[in-house]
């Protein structure tokens, strides 16, 4: 089974770490993201079965940079998180506006705030 | 040529004939093991309501009281999953699917309340 | 520079499978752009751990698609036993793996069916249907379903495959190999296939690596990656090499496609010889905690299954990354300065499975 490799790194350091990746030759396999008790961001890289992940925990209304200068195809799983989750990413290169799936709800996958 | 590629597998098609069967007529025959529908054998079950609290689907019902299961037939997925959590077994797979209906179809299976 | 013209493609269309909606900006004949549109089939299920408790969640994961629907059970399980700890029983895991390239017999043949339909080469399209079926049949007699098997528990598998039924299996298998040398070879040869994919739609190596191309998109541009390699289920006792090709164009993506079809059945054969005794399931106690990301090879790629459990009984998040999500911006890549003829084409030759992508 793959090893599990965590790192934790603060929002501002998105872009440093992701450039320091994208320069030894990973590429991105996925974002995802959680949304319980605010959000935790999980970008997964791989070289050659190395399998890594940088970890990223905010809050709902914390900005967070776009790495699709860096990773052009990550425009994808990030207007992905930003219509589910409702999380705030800002510069992305295509964005599509919470157009991607036109849902009808805003942000379903975001933790309601309990009544 | 390349062009036919392609004879080989039509020559035997031909001699073989159709691969299909004549449906209507000729019904297809489930295998003992096909995920047809579930069929409960009342008068073991014992009302625990352990199918109902784990189907995914939520298509179980039971009434302790009046002794009665039900199932959703249309909302069942057929994942066999009751069948695995039942204490007494007295749930099973059969191989017939349910017929398809224009309607929702509900079956209702109520064990005879005894006497003693 | 000719006027530009905005043609939508999808989402009901004839070569596709299911609904994927594209923008395509045309300069006469020619694909300049093409921006993508998804969502029909989002029904986010990905959401519905905070309803079902982990084990029913099996059942939903496997309803994410109807094609990789095996492999989508098995990934998940896979990652909550990795984070409960459990060992699974020898059989079970070779059983997960027979079950696994069953799955991709069947879905790279219904792939290859739907580019000969593609192509209008109606009756290819029929015949690799038929050789589909008795793999569909073979599902059927083994696990009761002939595309969601509700086989793969937490801890093992549900069903077990009986001696004859192996034997069925492997004499199955053997037929078919045979019969498919025949059916593939026109794949391989026929002119007017050869015409329809052959330079169409490079992908380069570099913008395989450059756009995270996943699966046989990747090694048909000489990348060498294959999960399988890394070992999970029985994979680690099975010898197989990674089916790649250099040219990176539609007809290299059906090579690697059709030789998988072929490697499959090789594994098959392998598993059921090497086959040991046992139990195929393990009880499990209590609940997970923790997390966990697991990649299969999926038919279509590298997949990606992530969980998070808190320690009760529902899940915090389960995430899937499929591969046609990870292709889509090398689909838009090799969409580029295309016939509008060739599209269609190209859309299938990623193999896509939107049910998949969305969720």
């Amino acid at each position: 089974m793959d090893e599990q490799k965590i790192k934790e790194i603060s929002p501002d350091e998105i872009l440093i770490e992701t450039v320091d990746l994208h320069s030894a030759g990973y590429r991105l396999v996925a974002i995802s993201c959680t949304g319980k008790d605010g959000v935790e961001l999980s970008y997964s890289f791989d070289k050659d079965y190395d399998f890594i992940h940088l970890r990223v925990n905010m809050d709902y209304d914390t900005e967070i940079e776009s790495i699709t200068p860096i990773y052009g195809y990550a425009f994808l799983y990030e207007n992905e998180i930003k219509e589910l989750f409702g999380v705030k990413i800002k510069n992305i290169i295509a964005d599509f506006h919470d157009k991607l799936y036109r849902i009808s709800e805003e942000a379903p996958f975001k933790e309601k705030e309990e009544e | 040529m390349s062009i036919l590629s392609m004879t080989k597998t039509l020559f035997k098609s031909i001699v073989h004939g159709p691969y299909t069967e004549n449906y209507p007529a000729k019904p297809r025959e489930n295998y003992e093991r096909t995920r047809g529908s579930i069929e409960n054998d009342i008068e073991d079950c014992i009302f625990c309501g352990m199918c109902t609290r784990q189907c995914p689907t939520g298509a179980l019902e039971i009434d302790k009281g009046e002794k009665r299961w039900s199932i959703e037939r249309m909302q069942c997925i057929q994942c066999g999953y009751c069948v695995n959590v039942c204490p007494k077994k007295c749930l099973h797979m059969r191989n017939q699917y349910t017929a398809p209906d224009t309607e929702k179809v509900k079956d209702d299976y109520v064990a005879r309340i005894s006497d003693h | 520079m000719g006027k530009r013209t905005v043609v939508p493609f999808g989402p009901q269309h004839p070569v596709l499978p299911e609904p994927i909606h594209l923008d395509l900006v045309l300069e006469d004949e020619k694909v300049i752009e093409a921006i993508p549109q998804i969502g029909y089939v989002h029904r986010g299920l990905e959401k519905l751990v905070d309803k079902k408790d982990f084990k029913q969640f099996t059942y939903v994961s496997e309803r994410i698609c109807g094609i990789c629907s095996f492999m989508h059970g098995a990934g998940y399980c896979m990652s909550v036993e990795s984070i409960m700890g459990i060992e699974v029983p020898e059989r079970a895991v070779f059983l997960r793996t027979i079950w696994a390239e069953l799955s991709r017999i069947h879905s790279h043949l219904l792939w290859l069916g739907l580019t000969a339909d593609a192509f209008g080469f109606e009756s290819l399209f029929m015949h690799t249907w038929r050789l589909r079926e008795q793999v569909l049949d073979l599902f059927e007699q083994t696990t009761g379903g002939r595309l969601i098997f509700s086989v793969c528990d937490i801890g093992g598998v549900r069903k077990d495959i009986t001696p004859e039924m192996l034997d069925k299996i492997v004499s199955v298998v053997t037929n078919m190999d045979k019969e498919l040398r025949d059916v593939t070879s026109v794949f391989l040869n026929d002119s007017t296939v050869k015409h329809r994919t052959v330079g169409i739609g490079l992908l380069s190596k570099e913008k395989a690596l450059e756009l995270g191309a996943v699966g046989p998109m990747a090694k048909a541009s000489g990348i060498r990656r294959d999960m399988r390699t890394q070992g999970y289920c029985a994979y680690k006792y099975l010898e197989f090499e990674p089916i790649t090709a250099e040219e990176g164009d539609s007809y290299a993506r059906m090579q690697v496609r059709i030789g998988e079809i072929f490697q499959a059945i090789d594994l098959i054969k392998q598993c059921i010889e090497k086959l040991p005794e046992g139990d195929i399931i393990t009880k499990i106690k209590g609940n997970p905690k923790g997390e966990h990301f697991t990649r299969v090879e999926q038919p279509r790629g590298e997949a990606l299954y992530y969980v998070k459990a808190n320690g009760t009984k529902f899940l915090d998040r389960f995430r899937v990354r499929t591969p046609t999500f990870a292709n889509v911006p090398a689909l838009l890549e090799i969409l580029k300065d295309c016939d509008l003829a060739d599209v269609p084409i190209l859309i299938l030759t990623i193999d896509p499975c939107i049910s998949c992508t969305e969720r």
